[in-house]
């Protein structure tokens, strides 16, 4: 379960929110939302233990993320605005390295079936650079696949540059993960039909 | 963890063979840069054996320097730091990772060269063979200080020359001991000392930098 209490940003000296609470119970999908440069995105940073708050505290499952750090970390998958995709690696390359380091399993099986799930199959050896930004959206997405360890998934903007089929296979995954009790926060300005129990959050700008 | 910084390491490495053309350009220059001094200095044989350890450690260093922005730079634009910051591992570990797959795509590669660049100088072969050893222990620690100074100037406009400027004064012990290696050996004396402090920096720096590395990459990423 992750909450907040108090959390308050200052980006330069700008007030992006203040005394913010949250709440994700396993099985829940936080939705983010509000207008551009309200601070969507810094929250996120925030909750991953990217960026510190201004004020307040980030709590897993009791605890102070500042503290647990690594702990935190462990159970945590992040896909943020950038991609993280090498562009001299092939798909394949991506997904198996960028599993392997976070500690996911990360056998050709698995890194097979999620470039698979999200309609990579014929693209696997192809290197990121030839893919479109689409495609390229898809491979770090497919890392998700490998993550279904991790408890608590923090996604900035997953769904754009995904087509119709792309945005199916992210909503089932999500709804995947949301059945075994994972916890998902994520933002979007898309009106994506999001499964399972999804609570939203606005924030205003101040 | 060693699982996860092998994979760190693979990843550089993998993409180094994948844009050779970065890792030649490094060596190239670092070739370019030794071979100027006898243009600029004159022919006088004497005068070369003496400058050549000098001339070979001012442009390890400067190469070393201008390899730097491949550390942390691509990685930070495309994301792939923010993954690695979010890991199990600690930091430290995935860093000294990084800059070991850095030194052995820059720092490797110029103590080998080294070796035909002796060779142009003219050095005396137990000269020659100091040289390329205090290379070898002295490298290290100027990709591990190189790396302090690049975490820090992560994502600054002008950040390569705030680079040079932050990390060449660090590197003077290194190079101060390096070139004197040579020179203890050319008077008739052993380099042991030398070669010795040399590795001690690079152990040292090694246990110490990525602390700083990784706190400095804490940093630049908020």
């Amino acid at each position: 379960m992750l909450e907040t209490s108090d959390l308050e940003c200052l980006r330069g000296d700008r007030l992006l929110f203040t005394r913010l609470a949250l709440r994700v119970d396993p099985g829940v999908c936080l939705h983010v939302a509000g207008e551009n440069g309200s601070g969507k995105t810094s929250l996120l940073r925030i909750l991953c233990g990217l960026m510190a708050p201004t004020a307040g505290v980030v709590r897993w499952q009791g605890e102070d993320i500042r503290r647990l750090r690594e702990a935190y970390w462990e159970g945590l998958a992040y896909v943020g605005h950038l991609n993280g995709v090498k562009d001299d690696l092939s798909a394949a390359e991506n997904v198996h390295i960028s599993a392997a380091i976070a500690g996911w399993p990360a056998d050709v099986a698995t890194v097979r079936a999620a470039l698979a799930a999200f309609g990579l199959a014929d693209f696997e050896d192809r290197p990121a650079r030839a893919l479109s930004q689409g495609q390229r959206r898809r491979v770090a997405l497919a890392r998700l696949r490998c993550a279904s360890a991790a408890p608590l998934w923090i996604l900035d903007e997953p769904f754009t540059a995904l087509d119709t089929r792309g945005v199916a296979a992210l909503s089932e995954l999500i709804g995947a993960h949301l059945a075994r009790q994972g916890c998902v926060v994520l933002t979007t300005h898309q009106d994506v039909p999001l499964p399972g129990r999804v609570e939203r959050v606005e924030l205003e700008r101040l | 963890m060693i699982a996860a910084v092998g994979q760190v390491v693979r990843r550089d490495l993998l993409l180094a063979v994948r844009q050779r053309a970065d890792v030649v350009n490094t060596l190239l220059f670092f070739v370019v840069v030794v071979t100027l001094a006898p243009l600029g200095v004159g022919p006088e044989i004497n005068t070369l054996r003496t400058i050549a350890p000098g001339v070979v450690w001012v442009a390890a260093l400067l190469a070393s320097i201008l390899s730097l922005n491949r550390l942390f730079a691509l990685d930070f634009a495309d994301g792939t730091l923010e993954q690695l910051l979010l890991t199990r591992e600690p930091l430290a570990a995935i860093v000294l990772g990084k800059v070991a797959a850095h030194w052995l795509v820059t720092g490797l590669p110029i103590t080998a060269m080294a070796v035909p660049l002796a060779v142009m100088f003219d050095l005396p072969r137990a000269q020659a063979a100091t040289l390329v050893l205090a290379l070898l222990c002295g490298t290290p620690a100027l990709s591990l200080l190189g790396a302090i100074g690049a975490a820090l100037t992560l994502g600054l406009r002008g950040g390569g020359v705030l680079v040079s400027l932050l990390v060449l004064p660090l590197n003077v012990p290194i190079l101060i001991f390096g070139a004197g290696a040579v020179e203890a050996v050319a008077g008739g004396l052993s380099a042991q000392a030398h070669l010795l402090l040399l590795a001690a920096l690079s152990l040292a720096t090694s246990v110490l930098a990525p602390w700083a590395i990784a706190a400095a990459l804490r940093i630049s990423l908020e």
